[in-house]
């Protein structure tokens, strides 16, 4: 078996998990990354998607998470997600939301560098909806 | 002298204000809990966030590309001050401690000769600071319609005044909120947010230094600063509403008290002056038996 390490998934308003895991898979701003135990220290924005967690006792849970940032040590790896919410949870309509809202960001894009900020916002939020 | 009558009125009066000061007391009581249960939930997000800031603010240094939030404008001649406070009253002395701890810093910095804005979060405040300060407060959030704070809340204060320091607004923001130390007791706070205050709680240097970062230690300082902004101000939004519960449910629970005591003084009298008039009238009878 796979050695397991201490995950915790922490959100602004409440901490949503703490639990012995082998396996974190993390969507990182340069591509998804699998977080295993003994990893190297790193520390990576994370963009909106789907963490999927593979607990101690071989249970996976999936969590939809939307910008935030991951510590990673060998002992660990702590995930500060901006907001956060299990797959089984979602709220389609508030994705909807969300995905109006870029969409209308980018309408108002003036600068350059501001429609392409909000150009990568809208991709990952189709990305998500599509992967769930 | 009052009437028996009036007597009994005030006493009906009193007994029904003591019945819903008694019943907000128990409204605040369990408000307390829930509050202090949210700023509990949150306190983990923060704690790390800060251990997370000192680490890579040390791995960045403080060089000329250090983003602004952190650096400051390099001049501290306009200062913002964000005053939170509650939406409503009736909490004792809670509101008018922290606009009093806001007015002092405003009148020290004025008579500096800074330049001062006012943000007021929360109606109370507001009202307070505008008597004395109206000319200075550029903007006021009120959250009336909100029964619990969310992150989205402190997402738009932050919003504003990262915005706000974007356009050259200002150069030191400084953030008022009550900081809960227990029921009884509540602590005007001032609080330093841009430029941040880094490396407050450099514990543990060591692992610091072997850090990979993805994509860079810049980008993600820079990523992070506005976030950590949003998580202060979430914080202090959360340690003020326990403050307030906490405040409200003490001062609820002296004016209780007050009306009991107040019950009990106007009961006494109101005895007093019927035995009075019971032996007024005996006296009448007899002595007109008497006359008989």
């Amino acid at each position: 078996m796979a050695d397991s390490f201490d995950f915790e998934l922490v959100s602004p308003e409440r901490l949503l998990l703490s639990a012995t895991v082998t396996e974190v898979v993390l969507p990182g701003a340069d591509g998804e990354m699998t977080v295993m135990a003994h990893h190297a220290p790193t520390m990576t924005t994370i963009k909106p998607g789907v963490v999927t967690v593979v607990m101690a006792d071989g249970k996976s849970d999936r969590f939809v998470v939307f910008g935030g940032f991951a510590d990673i040590v060998p002992e660990g790896c702590t995930l500060l997600a901006e907001s956060a919410v299990a797959v089984a949870d979602i709220d389609r309509a508030s994705l909807a939301q969300r995905l109006q809202n870029a969409r209308e960001d980018f309408a108002d894009a003036t600068t350059d560098a501001g429609k392409q900020k909000a150009q990568e916002y809208l991709d990952q939020l189709t990305t998500l909806e599509a992967a769930i | 002298m009052p009437s028996l009558k009036d007597l009994k009125n005030r006493i009906a009066s009193v007994k029904a204000t003591q019945k819903i000061t008694k019943a907000m007391q128990m409204v605040a009581a369990a408000k307390l809990r829930r509050a202090q249960e949210a700023a509990e939930a949150a306190r983990p997000y923060s704690q790390r966030m800060a251990s997370v800031m000192s680490n890579i603010a040390e791995a960045v240094g403080s060089g000329d590309d250090t983003p602004r939030l952190m650096a400051g404008t390099g001049k501290d001649d306009t200062h913002l001050l964000v005053v939170c406070t509650a939406e409503r009253g009736m909490c004792g002395g809670f509101n008018s401690q922290i606009a009093r701890f806001a007015r002092d810093r405003v009148r020290s910095l004025l008579a500096e000769g800074k330049t001062v804005k006012i943000l007021c979060v929360g109606k109370k405040g507001y009202d307070i600071l505008r008597r004395e300060y109206a000319a200075l407060i550029i903007d006021r959030v009120d959250f009336r319609e909100v029964k619990q704070m969310s992150f989205g809340q402190a997402e738009t204060i932050a919003d504003k005044v990262i915005g706000l320091f974007e356009e050259g607004g200002f150069d030191v923001c400084t953030l008022f909120y009550s900081e809960f130390k227990s029921v009884i007791s509540q602590v005007p706070t001032a609080q330093q947010l841009i430029p941040a205050a880094a490396g407050a709680a450099k514990t543990d240097a060591s692992a610091s230094a072997i850090y990979d970062y993805e994509p860079d230690a810049e980008e993600i300082l820079a990523d992070l600063l506005p976030r950590s902004i949003k998580v202060q101000i979430f914080r202090a939004l959360l340690e003020n509403v326990a403050g307030e519960m906490g405040a409200k449910m003490s001062a609820m629970d002296n004016a209780t008290r007050n009306a009991g005591e107040m019950i009990d003084k106007l009961s006494m009298s109101y005895n007093r002056q019927r035995q009075a008039q019971i032996t007024k009238e005996l006296i009448e009878i007899i002595s007109g038996a008497e006359a008989l």
